[in-house]
């Protein structure tokens, strides 16, 4: 273990808050091993990690959501016990969460107050609701209810609810996985002038660059343990990402020259009227996809792009036949199965409960999207030896690690499963495979392994569409980017000329003149 | 006239038990909690309420006894779908299977018996007044109770901070759990609620509606209870209108019955069920943009230490 | 102290074999208690629910007929509830069966027709039964209906609709009065396996739809689609399969087995067509799906146990003056610990203290 904290100096003589030996057990699995940890004020504390390493059971032990095993917590030098969030709130401790903690169909003003501890009457605390967004710059209307909002605005929500108890530590959990980059300047903006208000920030992160540009200290978790605690200033992204992932990791390969052949996905001015009101109606929405190319989708969640893949799986069915062509075919009305008979795979991008039935074993999962096409299925019965077979081609091709041949789907790692999910698909040798967050919420090599597999998928001469609200990833692998905008998916730029500055701009649909010059120039 | 306010009266009365248990699955819905087994604690209430009154002589002995009942009920409805986390409509059909037999064999006794029923109001001069001195000021208490009662559940719901917790827990008990609060405890309290509604609301059956306890006299009203907190869209006060117009139809048939208009009887009594599945029918189909139930309704609920 | 589940990696496959046994020794438990405060002597009391049935002949057959309904009823609403879809309407349904496939026994009654009747009468049963069970599923699909208070409504109605039949139209007019239908013609009702005795053809039935049962829901890729439409709505539609067309189909399949087991009923041991032909058939099988564990082999057996307990319950009525209705709660208590010892599959039980500790090493 290394220590490099820079010796900035500190303002006070002890740390505000502390872990000492932080340790929490789930059954026999370890989600953290004595963790130590030091938080100063007027300090921005990166804490990292891959999925899986012990950030989201830390940072609930801090916030008093789960109780530690075995070591706890200091808070200005003095012991430390919290039963629960609201004893939490009352220290100064505050929290926004990766997956916002927010109510879809109460009010701003009604979600804000959930997270005070109602001290207050609701009309005051309206008042003081009003003022601290206005004086942070975080514009929010109290009288809306939360479906009607965008991500970023219900970021805004956690953020105003955190500062209405002034808190003197902010927890932050992956706060920009779901902004535009010139979001996420806007944040990094009010997170310095929290810094320089003296108050202490955990910041949650796995952009590496962003960490860089903010924090004053970084501490590092892997596999439950820390690995270090380090100045990320004085490191570079690859160090930091060494230290994370333990090993180095393997670099994707393009391959030295793909093909372009033959349009395999057509979309025809698509539209769409969401089946639930909450939805996001598409619009007008075109594209042509090759074989050999990789096409990138990016935009901000909640744009249209659960939509979109609904459209294109079939699992919505459009009323022209002619909106949707896979591989010559009109199929805006062909059932999700026939469009897998046509040569089309999907992933999307849930992958318990949607790529698959999570208690159920693998070979059935295998089932869910094999019984359409191939000799899983004879006469109606099941042939439970072709089923296992597919696993076990799957396990091999993808390095599936599971504790048995045919467990249920939940028991696997999140890297694992969407290995196996995107192995299953691959092995159809599809000619079109639409994917969506392929490598969310999965480790590193993992994550490798999938994008390498994309790639020599396109390489193979299948034409591949990836969601993503991960820029570098798309950037990494795509061959042209769109953005998904409100329902409009905007012409695609050749990923050479896709700087992060413009993507972000798309995303926030603030060029919609350019896009539409561009749309013009493309056809 | 006369028969005008008799008809009145009657729906009234018809409606106060539907009323009752509807508010009391209202909350308990309201905080993302099915339970199907009104039925149950409303028949198992009306049996504790009946014997309670007979051996006491007292009403309000009985419709307490109905009440608790129909909390210790709900309590094992509690016990199963949120503390061992078991589905909850299999749960609320074993809560009913289980509250008939048991209200059965705790009803045995007093079957045949009589006691004499809850008293009217009667205020001097003023419950004389023509046609509305009667309907306003001359019913029995259990009537002004559940007015009441949809008055303060709504007060509870929108205008104090307890029920904007309820709220919150049952439209997404993961957000409630994450920001602290007990979110299983909280809706313990709710089906508790439900169940002592409930269970008053199978008291009003033999206290007040008919002065004898007969196995079943609960007759599918837990049901159509259920049915109401949709027809209310979760709204307490459309909760009124929906169990008087009940209420209505179900007097309404009878009085036809009475009248001889040729009609099998059988056919006329089918009338409420029929009503509750076209009402269901009608509802849901007008709601094709989405649902308005609390968005939690019915799921499991277990939360991680 | 306070108890929490704690999710396993994978389901129990020990636990869910151990369940059903678990909760009927639980149940027995809790019987020896009830027992006890109704003041019988429990030894005694569960020797006539349990062993005596078993001891003769005639009781053997007995408990081969009151499972009979059970168990065909059971095989549809384990189809239902595997797929999520809540058919609690059965009994209704099982009325209606009865009713339709009565209506041609009464017309034919005493014409002399051929032996073409009961096969018509068992086929107008099931398919009243899956037409009366289709009317809550197109609700449910067409305009959203909860179908769990659709077609329980619907028991009400048809119970309604049996009682103003025998009582009018279709009442024996020998029958001093009594609201029922006059005996059905010998060609009008099921035939018996053994001389005199009471074991009847529909049994044999019922074992054919568990079979068909057990190779529906084990071998076929329709009854993949039901157990993954049940498990996984998001995935099965991601998997291609329509869960509104799996709502009908499992509720008609659900309807047409009660509505036969309903017409063998009444053509079977009753032989003629009376409100009350059923003590609660519909609802029984609720329980019996469920101890059976959704599963058919394991329905075959909770329908005779749930049979031995309707048997039992009588026996200890006459013998024991225990009131019939302790029958019923046995079986919802029985439901109650079912449930509960399900919830071990998915679930660790762990007893751990409420109040968090002071934790050691930050002192």
């Amino acid at each position: 273990m290394r220590d490099t904290t820079s010796a900035a100096p500190h303002t006070s003589a002890t740390p505000l808050l502390q872990t000492v030996g932080l340790t929490k057990r789930y059954g026999s699995f370890l989600a953290n091993d004595k963790i130590d940890l030091d938080v100063w004020p007027q300090q921005i504390h990166a804490l990292l990690g891959e999925n899986g390493a012990g950030k989201s059971t830390l940072v609930k032990a801090i916030y008093g959501l789960v109780q530690p095993s075995d070591g706890g917590l200091r808070w200005e030098g003095q012991t430390m016990v919290l039963s629960g969030p609201s004893q939490a709130r009352a220290r100064g401790i505050g929290m926004v969460f990766q997956h916002f903690s927010l109510f879809e169909n109460l009010t701003v003003a009604e979600n804000v107050a959930l997270g005070l501890d109602g001290k207050e009457s609701f009309k005051e605390m309206s008042a003081r609701l009003q003022q601290v967004s206005r004086s942070y710059g975080l514009p929010l209307d109290p009288k809306r209810e939360v479906w009607q909002l965008s991500v970023g605005e219900r970021q805004r929500i956690e953020i105003v609810r955190a500062l209405m108890q002034n808190p003197k530590f902010l927890i932050l959990d992956e706060p920009t996985a779901v902004l535009t980059p010139q979001e996420a300047d806007q944040l990094f903006v009010v997170l310095e002038r929290l810094k320089s208000e003296g108050r202490a920030i955990l910041y949650i992160s796995h952009k590496l660059e962003e960490v860089r540009r903010l924090c004053d200290t970084a501490t590092i978790l892997r596999g439950g343990k820390k690995v270090s605690t380090c100045n990320p200033k004085a490191e570079t992204a690859a160090s930091l990402a060494r230290m994370m992932v333990g090993t180095e990791i393997k670099q994707v390969k393009p391959a030295a020259s793909r093909e372009i052949t033959v349009p395999r996905l057509v979309i025809n001015d698509l539209n769409l009227e969401p089946e639930d009101p909450h939805g996001v109606h598409l619009r007008d929405i075109s594209m042509e996809l090759r074989g050999g190319e990789i096409l990138g989708i990016a935009g901000v969640a909640g744009n249209g792009q659960d939509e979109l893949f609904a459209a294109l799986s079939g699992e919505r069915l459009a009323r022209d036949p002619g909106t949707i062509v896979i591989e010559g075919i009109a199929a805006g009305h062909l059932s999700i199965s026939r469009r897998r008979k046509l040569g089309a795979a999907f992933v999307p991008e849930e992958r318990l409960g949607h790529g698959t039935a999570p208690r159920m074993r693998l070979s059935e999962n295998a089932l869910l999207t094999g019984h359409a096409a191939g000799n899983m299925v004879q006469h109606g019965f099941v042939n439970t030896a072709a089923t296992l077979n597919a696993v076990d081609r799957a396990t091999e091709t993808f390095d599936v690690r599971k504790a048995k041949r045919d467990p249920e789907a939940a028991s696997l790692s999140g890297g694992n499963l969407q290995k196996f999910i995107v192995g299953r698909e691959i092995l159809r040798n599809p000619a079109v495979l639409v994917v969506s967050q392929p490598t969310w919420g999965v480790d590193a090599g993992a994550a490798a392994v999938i994008r390498q597999a994309l790639l020599d998928l396109a390489a193979a001469g299948a034409a591949v569409l990836v969601t993503s609200q991960d820029l570098d990833e798309l950037i990494e692998i795509s061959d042209r980017i769109a953005v998904m905008f409100h329902g409009r998916l905007s012409a695609s730029l050749p990923t050479a000329e896709a700087s992060r500055e413009k993507l972000g701009l798309l995303m926030g649909g603030s060029s919609l003149e350019t896009k539409e010059q561009a749309h013009a120039a493309d056809t | 006239m006369e028969l005008t306010e008799a008809i009145i009266l009657s729906v009234l009365a018809a409606s106060t038990p539907l009323l009752l248990a509807a508010t009391g699955e209202l909350v308990a819905e309201r905080s993302g909690v099915l339970n199907l087994g009104v039925e149950g604690m409303m028949i198992v209430g009306a049996a504790c309420a009946f014997g309670g009154a007979w051996l006491t002589g007292s009403i309000i002995i009985g419709a307490l006894c109905g009440m608790f009942a129909g909390v210790l009920m709900s309590l094992l409805f509690a016990a199963m779908a949120l503390g061992l986390a078991v589905n909850q409509v299999a749960t609320g059909l074993a809560l009913t299977i289980f509250g008939v037999g048991l209200s059965g064999l705790i009803g045995a006794r007093f079957v045949g018996e009589r006691i004499t029923p809850a008293p009217h109001l009667h205020i001097p001069y003023v419950s004389d007044i023509p046609l509305i001195g009667h309907i306003l000021f001359g019913e029995d208490g259990f009537v002004y109770l559940s007015l009441a009662l949809v008055v303060a559940v709504w007060w509870f719901l929108y205008r104090m901070r307890a029920g904007l917790i309820l709220r919150a827990c049952g439209d997404n008990h993961v957000s409630a759990h994450a920001l602290g609060y007990p979110v299983l405890k909280i809706r313990m309290y709710a089906v508790m609620f439900g169940g002592a509604c409930a269970g008053l609301a199978g008291a009003y059956l033999p206290l007040a509606y008919t002065p004898f306890f007969i196995p079943g006299m609960t007759a599918g009203r837990g049901w159509i209870a259920l049915a109401l907190t949709v027809f209310a869209s979760w709204l307490p006060g459309r909760l009124v209108i929906g169990a008087y117009l009940f209420g209505a139809v179900t007097i309404l048939q009878l009085h036809a019955q009475g009248a001889g208009i040729g009609i099998p009887s059988q056919f006329m009594s089918s009338l409420p069920y029929l009503a509750t599945v076209i009402v269901l029918v009608l509802l849901s189909r007008a709601r094709t943009g989405g649902s308005t139930a609390p968005a939690a309704l019915g799921t499991v609920f277990v939360p991680d230490r | 102290m306070q108890l929490i589940l704690e999710k396993r990696a994978e389901r129990s496959k020990t636990v869910a074999l151990a369940s059903p046994l678990i909760a009927i020794g639980l149940t027995i438990v809790t019987m020896t208690i009830l027992f006890m405060v109704l003041g019988k002597n429990p030894i005694s009391a569960l020797y006539v629910y349990f062993i005596v049935p078993l001891a003769d002949g005639y009781s053997l057959q007995e408990i081969a007929v009151k499972a009979t309904p059970l168990v065909m009823i059971a095989i549809g609403l384990s189809l239902c509830y595997l797929a999520n879809a809540w058919n609690i309407g059965a009994e209704g349904q099982f009325l209606m069966g009865a009713v339709a496939g009565s209506w041609i026994a009464v017309k034919t009654q005493g014409t002399g027709a051929g032996h073409w009747v009961l096969p018509a009468m068992l086929l107008l049963g099931a398919l009243a039964g899956a037409l009366y069970a289709l009317i809550p599923a197109i609700c449910k699909v067409r305009f959203g209906a909860s179908e769990i208070l659709t077609s329980l409504m619907l028991v009400y109605v048809v119970d309604l609709l049996l009682d103003y039949l025998v009582r009018g139209p279709w009442r024996d007019p020998q029958g001093f009065n009594f609201p029922t239908t006059a005996e059905f013609d010998p060609v009008a009702t099921v035939p018996t396996l053994i001389e005199g005795g009471r074991l009847h053809l529909g049994s044999i039935l019922a074992l054919v739809v568990v079979a068909a049962g057990a190779v529906l829901l084990g071998k076929t890729i329709k009854g993949f689609e039901i157990r993954v439409v049940g498990a996984a709505p998001r995935a099965a539609r991601f998997g291609g399969f329509n869960a509104n067309q799996l709502i009908l189909l499992t509720f008609a399949i659900s309807g047409a087995l009660s509505g036969l087991a309903g017409i063998i009923e009444v053509a079977g041991p009753v032989g003629h067509l009376q409100p009350g032909i059923s003590p609660g058939y519909g609802f029984t099988a609720i329980i019996v799906a469920f101890l059976g564990r959704l599963n058919p082999i394991g329905i075959l057996i909770a329908g005779l146990f749930l049979a031995l307990t309707f048997i039992g319950g009588e026996q200890a009525q006459i013998t024991m003056k225990i009131p019939l209705d302790v029958t019923k709660v046995f079986q919802g208590i029985l439901l109650f610990y079912v449930l509960a010892c399900d919830s071990l599959i998915l679930y660790r039980f762990r007893i751990v203290s409420s109040s968090p500790q002071v934790a050691r090493g930050a002192h």
